[in-house]
């Protein structure tokens, strides 16, 4: 698994990458409320805003962390947003990515660097 | 409120270890430190104050006691700055009041207690300087105290009665907008039967040197927890009421901002004391034709929060904006206000909001969202 410093996850399984945020970056945002999550088949480039997320306090932006084509989406959360303070990491993924290149995940932080990074 | 200080600059109120115990996150707020949230979070925070109590602290709020040579020379006074009724307000009771400015705009508002002696004046800590300085230039004769030794404190929701009653029995007696005296914890409080969240409850004015105890002795009772602004903010919004700097500001008169209620009748035309009060002529215009503009409630469909500066749209042109939205616990949807042309403003009307690029369903609805629990 590895971390962003956009408090994202990124998830090997298979030829795809499974995204979703960390605890921390939950926790931050507070009580989720809606989520809009991208168009199966869309091609984004790394930093593309692909999903909205707005909590009780504010709306936020989360960014495609590598290039690639959206091959699948967790629906669930579109009806029970709140799924992402409940589990974060395991049931509120966002998106399966089909990368472009692969080693783009290499530039990101290790579970244990990003521990550190959020101190 | 727009006056959010560098947080090196904010000024800490008497509870702030309290709210420190209490895992409280403290942001910037009017030049104050002040609680956001508490553990439980917002969404919890909101739920738990409409399910049983909640406890704000609100002592950032300006509290400003006015003397005049008697009460009716004191009430004909404050008339001069507000379109409320103030003579006729008796003993003991509270009511909702504007001050405005010539053009017919809002400077504040606020409520007012008549006290026997003198009136008790609450009104927001953005505006709490201007408004005093402006009392004291335009009150010839009137005494204009700011209250700065005491806290104010909210207890909200349907376990309010009983949670205070435990302190101070006699509370239950009291009637919405009632005000009046009670000792809690040994010290001398100023109590009204009012709040900010559609639910019944109290408004408690405490000595700052019994506020602590008076607050550890309220989060003692179970049904009671600790409030953040963040829930504040989407109970009022819940319950229609307004928040000054963003529903309604210089710009908005009372009449667009849908509260003429707070206009009693002996102010407005054919009335004992019609006008009289700053900016008259364009707000008595309005009441008697109808004014350009009316703040609405407004339904998002679907999940997404439409929020403040959102514009909103009608057969493709833009005709209004909102001034407050956010996600309602209660509601369970999206819900805002703002502001439509009154044409547009009829509960039902369709309209849309420019959302992220997208024009989305918003419809016009009553306000309150939800029906108030007051006890009257």
């Amino acid at each position: 698994m590895k971390f962003t410093e956009e408090h994202e996850w990124l998830r090997p399984e298979d030829e795809l990458v499974v995204v979703g945020i960390t605890e921390h970056a939950a926790e931050q945002l507070g009580d989720i409320v809606f989520i809009e999550l991208p168009e199966v088949g869309t091609q984004v480039n790394k930093d593309d805003e692909v999903v909205v997320i707005e909590s009780v306090k504010a709306a936020s932006d989360i960014l495609a962390p590598i290039d690639g084509e959206i091959i699948e989406v967790n629906e669930a959360l579109v009806e029970d947003p709140g799924k992402v303070n409940e589990d974060p990491t395991g049931d509120a993924w966002f998106f399966k990515i089909k990368p472009a290149e692969p080693e783009q995940m290499d530039e990101y932080m290790s579970e244990a660097a990003y521990m550190k990074y959020v101190g | 409120m727009g006056q959010d200080a560098p947080a090196d600059e904010m000024i800490d109120l008497p509870l702030a270890g309290l709210h420190a115990e209490l895992g409280g996150k403290m942001v910037p707020f009017a030049g104050y430190a002040m609680p956001v949230q508490y553990a439980a979070g917002v969404m919890k925070e909101h739920q738990h104050t409409r399910a049983a109590a909640g406890l704000f602290d609100v002592s950032h709020m300006g509290q400003v006691i006015l003397r005049g040579a008697d009460a009716e020379t004191l009430a004909l006074a404050f008339e001069s700055l507000t379109p409320a009724a103030v003579l006729g307000l008796k003993e003991g009771r509270q009511r909702y009041g504007l001050l405005t400015n010539d053009a017919g705009g809002i400077l504040d508002d606020l409520m007012f207690a008549n006290r026997g002696d003198h009136l008790f004046v609450v009104v927001n800590a953005a505006c709490k300087a201007t408004d005093i300085a402006h009392m004291r230039a335009n009150l010839p004769g009137i005494e204009v105290e700011e209250i700065t030794d005491r806290c104010l404190l909210a207890l909200q929701g349907p376990g309010a009665e009983a949670a205070l009653a435990r302190l101070a029995p006699e509370v239950a007696e009291m009637r919405f907008m009632d005000v009046g005296y009670v000792t809690l914890e040994g010290a001398e409080c100023w109590i009204s039967r009012s709040g900010y969240t559609g639910e019944d409850g109290f408004e408690i004015s405490i000595p700052n040197e019994a506020a602590e105890s008076v607050a550890r002795a309220l989060l003692a009772d179970d049904s009671v927890l600790p409030i953040g602004l963040g829930a504040r903010d989407s109970l009022r919004l819940e319950a229609g009421l307004c928040l000054y700097g963003h529903d309604i500001d210089e710009t908005t008169s009372p009449v667009e901002a849908a509260l003429q209620w707070s206009i009693q009748k002996a102010r407005r035309a054919g009335g004992d004391r019609a006008g009289g009060f700053p900016g008259a002529e364009r707000i008595l215009a309005e009441l008697d034709r109808g004014p350009a503009r009316l703040r609405v409630g407004l339904r998002p469909e679907g999940r997404a929060p439409m929020r403040e500066g959102v514009t909103l749209h009608h057969e493709g042109a833009e005709v209004g904006r909102i001034t407050s939205g956010a996600f309602g616990p209660s509601v369970a949807g999206p819900v805002a206000m703002g502001y439509l042309p009154a044409a547009l403003a009829t509960p039902g009307t369709a309209v849309e909001g420019a959302l992220r690029g997208k024009m989305l369903p918003v419809s016009v609805a009553s306000l309150p969202f939800l029906p108030a629990n007051f006890k009257r």
